[in-house]
């Protein structure tokens, strides 16, 4: 399968890192792969052409020249200029939500990009953070259940919608939803409208219609983030016929590496709002060019990954580990601890895919050489040891392992496998705690921080239990353990 | 209209701009020289194809030596034949050798996968065979009942259950049904799902095993719906889904907009999977077989 864009520009920028000095040759040399992997990654033609433009303009020259590691200079002027690009280098000013009430935000899209799932995001998005009262309307006659659907969406998390009147045109709908809305007080009306091709005149008819009728203060174009080169004839069709004010992606979680978001920013004109991240319907985000940039980069998701682990780490769980490694104790109920929260954060595959660096362990995931089981059969050996085992490992001998294995259904080379990973951790923990704890993590986040895999950021990587692990990464934010990969987890998937 | 009527409308304004692209910088017979070859591959990039099969017809375009020159139309249908050479082996019709025939639907969210169920059961009915829907949908809201909407307009019977109930469950006791009532064709439908999504792909690889405990040939076709929109994703796609539900067989949706399903011609070097079907439209018969010739032809603007 074709490289993921992270993987393709790591690629290029190791090979720039290795020379002393860069040219203008070797510039448009990394340019030609950059174009490549942006094509690769979906990106819409002209755009591509467009970025490569300035971005090269840029390289080659002063800027260069100036800076400590070519390497570096060019992966951060090709993320600076990936940036802009998403966010279009402004403010984005706020949704207009607080008009004269009711605000009208109309949704518009393709068939299947996901309107009516965004739509119902949106709504409980303005209803926790802005303490809007919505009102959802479904204007999709020509979908069978269309209508149903969001009323269904609306029942779960709570959202008025507005009665469904069979045999209404959408402009009759439309009207409808905002007189009940000014009516009944609500703040914002949210028009969900029917699929439609940019090709069918008489359906881009109707939109600019419903657009007229309703004079809405927001139009969001609705796109399937996994979208082709044809993202730049959706965006071009739809800004032809209503004034778009702004972009929702979706499936964003998907393994699409973002290209429609940067055609889509540079096409429309208008800032991506939202990001939809999930099939729940709190799974939607404000868009963070950085972060998506970063994520192209193959600088990984890492904020998100903090988020996450954020997210899901309880806060006691936190306390106590901390207290443990400050004593530079970590055992078996520990490692087991991690394990879960692993898996609660959707599985190795899923974090390695938003790790910088873990591309390959993804790969390797992917090929079935690193089983998902794995982390099942860990945490079963685990539950297999006696408390006193797992508070003491090294009281182990061969016949306790041979139960163990027994017991969990594996061999003594596994537990041995999970034992010698323990060992791995545990010294990982107690050199960390020698570099002065969470002070010294500060110091290394801070360092990670400037934004760039520089030579040593990026070497850490494919340093088997070095510094920058992915346990190192977890332990580096403050919170010990969440979501660390533990070192010599590599060696406990090869068969 | 016939398909191909419709298809080349969906397509002409992307096929003008591609046509164009392909002969824009030729006037009269001119040599194939390298600008003309760019503009080609920019041509073919902008269709979906993706830069490496892009790359590669380039190549071959630059091989045969058009020194000579080649008009406008000879350059047409250079790129369409060399697009159709690599589609013809995989234009492939769903074939009914089964009774009943499982057909398992599955796709990422919001390919089209309700809709060309119904077209399915559509033209399996009016091949005169007996058809049973499954709405395995159970995730989504109010899929069931879309799903049933279909089944009523097709006239055939539908296997539903509640929302938020057991996939496999539900497709067990729809071919169990489908068994007993002697039906020919039964098409399950799936609910939506990324393929990077394990936990949800596992859950499609339990309705397979669960279905294949009533017969172990079951399902006999898996087929997976593509969005013409779809970019160079659809190959992991292809990929993941293969690995996981054994994908039998493409189906193409939304043919009928400005995307021209380029990846079609990617997916078909890479994998080598049978193209069954394209989706041009939302009416029921909008659901035509695939011609390797003429949908190559409507991709770079030769008809």
């Amino acid at each position: 399968m074709f490289d993921s864009l992270s993987e393709r520009l790591g690629g290029i920028f190791d090979r720039l890192r290795g020379r002393g000095a860069l040219t203008e040759i070797d510039v448009r040399a990394a340019m030609r792969e950059v174009r490549v992997a942006l094509l690769e990654a979906d990106v819409a033609l002209p755009v591509v052409k467009d970025f490569i433009e300035a971005t090269t303009a840029r390289a080659i020259g002063a800027e260069v020249i100036k800076s400590v590691t070519p390497g570096q200079m060019v992966v951060k002027i090709v993320n600076d200029s990936l940036i802009e690009l998403l966010s279009g280098g402004e403010d984005i000013p706020p949704l207009k939500v607080n008009v004269t009430p009711p605000a009208v935000i109309m949704m518009v899209g393709l068939q299947g990009s996901g309107k009516t799932t965004s739509t119902a995001k949106l709504a409980g998005w303005l209803g926790t953070r802005e303490r809007k009262k919505v009102l959802m309307a479904s204007l999709d006659v020509a979908r069978p259940a269309a209508q149903e659907q969001l009323r269904v969406l609306g029942e779960q998390a709570g959202i008025a919608t507005l009665p469904i009147i069979a045999g209404q045109t959408p402009v009759q709908i439309a009207e409808r939803a905002r007189q009940s809305a000014r009516l009944q007080g609500f703040d914002v009306v949210l028009l969900d409208t029917a699929g439609r091709l940019g090709v069918d005149e008489a359906l881009m008819a109707e939109m600019a219609a419903i657009a007229g009728a309703t004079n809405p203060d927001e139009i969001l174009l609705v796109v399937d983030s996994l979208t082709g080169q044809d993202a730049v004839n959706v965006a071009s069709a739809f800004k032809a016929r209503v004034p778009l004010t702004g972009v929702i992606l979706t499936r964003m979680d998907g393994d699409a590496r973002g290209g429609a978001a940067l055609s889509m920013r540079s096409v429309t004109g208008t800032p991506i709002r939202f990001a939809g991240t999930g099939e729940k319907l709190d799974a939607l985000e404000a868009f963070d060019a950085a972060r998506v940039a970063g994520r192209i980069l193959g600088m990984g998701d890492i904020v998100g990954l903090v988020e996450k682990a954020a997210a899901n780490f309880e806060a006691e769980q936190a306390e106590k580990m901390a207290e443990k490694l400050a004593r530079g104790q970590f055992d078996m109920d520990d490692l087991r601890q991690q394990l879960a929260q692993m898996k609660k954060m959707g599985g190795l595959s899923g974090l390695a895919a938003m790790m910088p660096g873990m591309g390959a362990a993804k790969k390797a995931m992917d090929s079935g050489a690193i089983n998902p089981k794995l982390l099942d059969r860990m945490e079963a050996i685990i539950l297999s040891m006696t408390m006193k085992e797992r508070t003491k490992p090294e009281i182990l001998t061969a016949k306790r392992k041979i139960r163990i294995a027994n017991g969990s259904g594996t061999t003594v080379q596994d537990v041995n496998k999970v034992l010698k990973m323990h060992q791995e951790m545990a010294n990982a923990m107690k050199r960390l705690k020698k570099m002065g704890g969470m002070k010294g993590m500060m110091k290394m986040l801070a360092g990670m921080g400037g934004g760039m895999p520089g030579p040593e950021g990026g070497g850490a990587a494919a340093d088997p239990g070095g510094a920058i692990d992915m346990g190192a990464l977890g332990r580096m934010f403050g919170r010990p353990g969440m979501g660390s990969l533990p070192p010599g987890f590599n060696k406990f998937g090869r068969k | 209209m016939s398909w191909f009527g419709r298809l080349s409308e969906g397509l002409s304004k992307s096929t003008k701009k591609l046509a164009n692209n392909i002969t824009g910088l030729a006037t009269g017979t001119l040599p194939l020289d390298e600008e003309r070859l760019d503009a080609i591959e920019e041509a073919l990039i902008a269709a979906d194809l993706g830069p490496r099969v892009a790359a590669r017809i380039r190549d071959r375009l630059a091989d045969q030596k058009y020194a000579k020159g080649i008009d406008d139309d000879g350059v047409r249908a250079v790129v369409a034949d060399e697009v159709a050479q690599v589609l013809a082996p995989v234009a492939r019709p769903l074939a009914i050798t089964h009774r009943p025939q499982v057909i398992l639907v599955v796709g990422v969210n919001g390919s089209g996968k309700t809709t060309t169920i119904a077209k399915l059961a559509n033209r399996f009915k009016a091949d005169g065979r007996s058809v049973m829907l499954a709405a395995g949908d159970t995730f989504r809201a109010a899929a069931i009942a879309q799903l049933r909407i279909w089944a009523d307009r097709v006239g055939v019977p539908i296997v539903a259950g509640d929302q938020g109930g057991d996939a496999a469950s539900l497709a067990f006791e729809a071919v169990k049904r489908a068994m007993d009532e002697g039906i020919d064709v039964l098409i399950i439908d799936t609910a939506g799902r990324l393929q990077n999504k394990t936990g949800l792909m596992d859950e499609l690889a339990k309705l397979k095993r669960v279905i294949a405990k009533l017969d172990p040939a079951a399902p006999h076709d898996v087929v997976l719906v593509l969005d013409a929109t779809t970019g160079q994703n659809a190959l992991s796609q292809i990929e993941v889904f293969g690995q996981v539900a054994g994908v039998t067989g493409l189906v193409m949706t939304k043919l009928d907009g400005s995307a021209r399903g380029g990846m079609l011609v990617a997916a078909a070097e890479t994998f080598g999977l049978p193209i069954h079907a394209i989706g041009v439209g939302e009416a029921m018969d909008d659901l035509q077989p695939f011609t390797a010739q003429e949908f190559a032809a409507a991709l770079v603007g030769a008809a």
